[in-house]
């Protein structure tokens, strides 16, 4: 068990490798009733949200649809990455991070002052995350067969209330699932059935090194006040048009979207023996010096991988400093890993 | 319950010590050791010949979620690494005290003696004392 923003945790039930494998090839589910889901309803919350997010909600058009997106400082800092859920033009549902929730809320309700917006925490919901290929089909067995129906008709990146539950088809691993918000009291029958349909319990461990393969950042590891969008591998859900749209952050983002960002966040391949851990520095030749951000062992790829921020003109091969020695890493795209199948084909190949 | 073998040395940062009976002794890393870091992937032993120091770190075992330095509980010259360890580290969990050994290692005169190392009894004591 570890403290984890407050909540006491596991990093695994059984085995870290083995919840990571039952995700990619079968289905695991997740407790994250940690994160806040905090509910936005009111004339002015569409203005509101396009005011307080870099992305823009007003791409959200159909009922349910979610939206990823920083929340930022007037310097651009990423005060929070969340979802932003569209459920009708006067209820919008946001989750945020466990470590960053009290801060978020302050920082919401002073902007939400001025416009008619009332922000609910929904302390009553619990969350349970159902990932993988078969996670979908399994969660839908534990509802109700019209709802478990309409569970499996949802879009990715979708949520509807379907009875007492809020079924979202997202999730922070790379693979098919759900992302289930219901009544407290519901979580650990939920719990059980998936349990008993074959479904692993999955702890912080795994939902860990799930992320990574798939790329996806973690706040406070991969990007937080004291970086911006552009240099966190995150320039992809900034929304600079429309013009007019002024977002908080947008005008110290705007010289940095024009001239470029002299950071970027790229993956690492780590071609020896070892493993990439955050804080480890990068060498990038002449490009300069730049440090790991998030680092683990792919439990897909059998290879460590890793998330570094780096001076932009860095490409091809780095190396990264670990105990004092220099070992040598392949720049990458990320993701490395999605829907169970490495992207990276030639990886085991690479001299 | 971790297991601990009646018939091993140990430490209080969970190394265990077998006397070979041959002026050598075998090192590892607990059962204990093993199950709080959970699954290895990544283990460093050092190289045969390489001079140690008592409490010197001297390996590294490496799981999904930490790396953690291992200590030479004796003096003395390092004779062998596992070999096995550079491509099997999951040896370790299946097999602490067996096949998963980390290094052997040739006491300088008077080390093994010198050591303060923990009987069976006395480490599960710490264990205890841990809560593991």
């Amino acid at each position: 068990m570890v403290d984890f923003g407050g909540w006491d945790m596991p990093v695994q039930y059984s085995s870290q490798i083995g919840e990571h494998h039952a995700v990619r090839r079968a289905a695991g589910v997740f407790d994250v009733s940690h994160m806040g889901v905090l509910d936005l309803r009111g004339q002015g919350a569409r203005a509101f949200l396009q005011q307080l997010l870099a992305n823009d909600v007003g791409k959200l058009k159909v009922t349910g649809k979610a939206l990823y997106s920083c929340m930022l400082n007037e310097h651009a800092g990423v005060l929070d990455d969340l979802i932003v859920y569209y459920l009708n033009d006067y209820w919008f549902r946001m989750v945020v991070n466990a470590g960053t929730r009290a801060k978020d809320l302050a920082w919401i309700r002073e902007h939400a002052r001025r416009l008619a917006v009332e922000v609910t925490e929904r302390t009553d919901l619990a969350m349970l995350a159902i990932q993988g290929p078969e996670a979908r089909a399994k969660a839908a067995e534990l509802m109700a067969p019209a709802e478990g129906a309409a569970a499996l008709a949802l879009d990715t990146f979708v949520g509807r209330e379907l009875g007492r539950w809020f079924v979202a088809r997202t999730g922070y691993t790379g693979e098919d699932g759900f992302e289930i918000m219901m009544p407290a009291a519901d979580a650990v029958p939920a719990w059980r059935g998936l349990n008993s349909l074959g479904v692993a319990s999955c702890g912080l461990g795994a939902r860990d090194t799930l992320r990574l393969e798939a790329g996806m950042n973690l706040y406070g590891n991969d990007m937080d006040e004291s970086t911006h969008p552009f240099e966190s591998g995150l320039g992809w859900t900034v929304a600079l048009a429309p013009p007019e749209r002024d977002f908080l952050g947008r005008a110290a983002l705007e010289p940095i979207a024009r001239e470029g960002s002299p950071r970027k966040l790229v993956g690492l391949l780590l071609e020896e023996r070892g493993v990439l851990r955050a804080h480890q520095k990068v060498l990038a030749a002449a490009a300069g010096e730049g440090e790991i951000t998030s680092g683990t062992y792919s439990p897909t790829l059998e290879r460590s991988i890793a998330l570094a921020r780096v001076p932009a003109r860095t490409g091809g091969r780095v190396q990264v400093e670990i105990r004092g020695k220099l070992l040598g890493a392949r720049v990458v795209k990320p993701p490395f890993v999605r829907a169970g199948n490495s992207l990276l084909p030639q990886a085991k190949d690479t001299p | 319950m971790s297991n601990v073998p009646a018939d091993l040395r140990y430490t209080k940062s969970h190394e265990w010590v077998r006397d070979l009976g041959d002026g050598t002794v075998e090192i590892g890393i607990t059962d204990h050791a093993q199950h709080e870091l959970g699954d290895l992937v990544f283990v460093e032993v050092p190289g045969a010949g390489r001079t140690v120091k008592a409490d010197e770190p001297c390996a590294v075992v490496e799981s999904v979620k930490a790396a953690s330095d291992v200590y030479a509980p004796i003096a003395g010259e390092i004779t062998a690494g596992n070999p096995k360890l550079a491509g099997e580290p999951e040896v370790v969990n299946a097999d602490p005290y067996g096949e998963g050994w980390l290094m052997r290692l040739k006491p300088s005169p008077g080390a093994l003696a010198a050591a303060a190392l923990l009987s069976a009894a006395e480490y599960q004591k710490v264990l205890d004392t841990e809560g593991g």
